[in-house]
């Protein structure tokens, strides 16, 4: 029906107030347990790529966190040194806010792995059992085919062999470059080496099939349709590996482990 | 009014929102891959409509025709917004694989079109009854797609292996089609068919572009 001026103005006003306090009331009374949730959920990858959590498990919250505080240690780490920081708290610490922060990163030389910011500090999850380092988990980030894939990789005491690799979140087409969260490519990751005899970062992802672990350390099958998905990936553990990544505290850390 | 029965039933198949109106088509391709993520969809759009059509028809005296249809928008998207903040915080999972589709409730022509067309003229229990309806029918479809999509695609319900696939070491070759959108085209399309077949008085009359009207007929030539 047909209204003065001023019940138009009086309603729309009263409408967008009563709506908008309802809308940010409910999202301040959630957001901590939102904050919680994308927590767990980023814990939930560092566990299912450490292998301490199936890919179908499906856990509590209280469990996941029971099993990340038994097992993982997470630090944050100066990546041009390569040190340990004890001064930053590693669960405040989030590497992709860093990475866009220009106080805490700086903008990274060009790369295939098309990364253009690199944080000066890392944040690296160590395997604990007994007080004894048992892996290391490296969050990696690079450009696939269409997006930017984030994931971790995990690897062992040595430093040098994949425990596994996964990727929490990308936009690849699915069924092509999706397929890197396929688990049985996922699988063919474990045992492989990352770094050849020199240390220099070698393991790559090939076209067509590669041989089993043993015979073909460092080389990974390809994915057929995702040739350029795959080489992103190659490029992206390249990048972190290398001295502009995880390079130098890996190198630290071997240094540590031979004078241990 | 028509009587509360025929509000509540008549969307399910003989007035379905997808079937026969052919709205609400693009949430149903994209969140029907699985029966998990389109029970939480439909649960999420019955919400948004209840509540929307519901506060419509208490505010439809009041409701300005100058501004009804914004403040029907406005409505609609608090509601979306906070059935999205809900599920971040206690589906945490499904709202991940939801994505933009819980957002994109609001441009649902369902959702507006129940406040625009029923709950704008009748009282807050028909409204009521007629969102339970309407969001039902398009649940409906949409659990019906979700299901057969996931079965064939995956050979999976719920996440429960039931048709187990040669690759984990069954027998069942999926058909990745239905992992696609376009199946929930064809699956859809399939669904009207057979509504129309069993229901021909659905079948809308043909309609040809350029066709000349009666003779003497002057109006809507444009």
């Amino acid at each position: 029906m047909e209204r003065s001026a001023r019940h138009t103005i009086v309603f729309t006003a009263t409408l967008c107030l009563v709506f908008s306090l309802l809308v940010s009331s409910v999202s301040v009374a959630l957001r901590d347990r939102q904050e919680e949730n994308r927590r767990l959920g980023r814990i939930k990858n560092v566990l299912a790529v450490a292998g301490i959590m199936g890919p179908s498990e499906r856990l509590s919250r209280a469990e996941i966190q029971a099993r990340f505080d038994a097992g993982v240690v997470p630090r944050v780490v100066e990546l041009a040194s390569g040190r340990y920081l004890d001064d930053v708290d590693p669960l405040a610490f989030d590497p992709r806010r860093a990475a866009r922060d220009p106080e805490q990163s700086r903008p990274a030389q060009a790369n295939p792995a098309k990364v253009r910011r690199v944080p000066h500090h890392g944040l690296v999850f160590l395997l604990v059992e007994d007080g004894r380092v048992q892996g290391i988990i490296l969050p990696v980030e690079g450009y696939g085919l269409w997006s930017t894939l984030y994931g971790y990789l995990a690897l062992e005491a040595d430093a040098r062999t994949i425990r596994g690799l996964t990727f929490y979140e990308h936009g690849e087409t699915a069924g092509l470059g999706g397929e890197v969260d396929n688990p049985r490519w996922k699988a063919l990751w474990a045992g492989r080496l990352a770094f050849d005899e020199a240390w220099q970062p070698a393991i790559r992802v090939v076209k067509g099939r590669a041989g089993p672990p043993l015979e073909d350390p460092y080389e990974v099958d390809g994915i057929s349709g995702a040739t350029l998905t795959a080489n992103g990936v190659t490029h992206l553990l390249h990048f972190w590996l290398g001295e502009h990544g995880f390079g130098n505290y890996l190198a630290e850390y071997r240094r540590e482990l031979g004078e241990g | 009014m028509s009587k509360p029965r025929e509000v509540l039933l008549d969307p399910l198949i003989d007035n379905n929102p997808i079937g026969l109106q052919v709205l609400g088509i693009c949430s149903a391709l994209a969140v029907t891959t699985k029966l998990e993520t389109a029970m939480v969809m439909s649960a999420a759009v019955l919400f948004v409509m209840v509540g929307s059509s519901v506060t419509v028809s208490l505010l439809r005296t009041l409701i300005p025709s100058s501004v009804r249809i914004i403040t029907q928008l406005t409505i609609i998207a608090s509601l979306v917004m906070i059935a999205d903040e809900v599920l971040k915080a206690y589906l945490y999972d499904i709202s991940l694989q939801l994505s933009v589709f819980v957002g994109l409730i609001i441009t649902n022509c369902i959702i507006m079109g129940r406040c625009e067309a029923f709950a704008m003229q009748n009282g807050p229990w028909a409204s009521f009854l007629d969102a339970v309806g309407n969001s039902a029918g398009y649940g409906l479809v949409l659990l019906l797609v979700a299901a057969l999509r996931e079965l064939l695609g995956s050979g999976r319900l719920l996440g429960v292996v039931v048709l187990p696939v040669v690759s984990e070491g069954g027998w069942y070759v999926p058909n990745g089609l239905m992992a696609l959108a376009p199946a929930a085209f064809i699956l859809i399309g399939c669904f009207i068919w057979v509504v129309r077949s069993v229901k021909p008085e659905q079948v809308e009359e043909d309609f040809y572009v350029g066709a000349l009207p009666e003779p003497g007929y002057e109006g809507d030539l444009r």
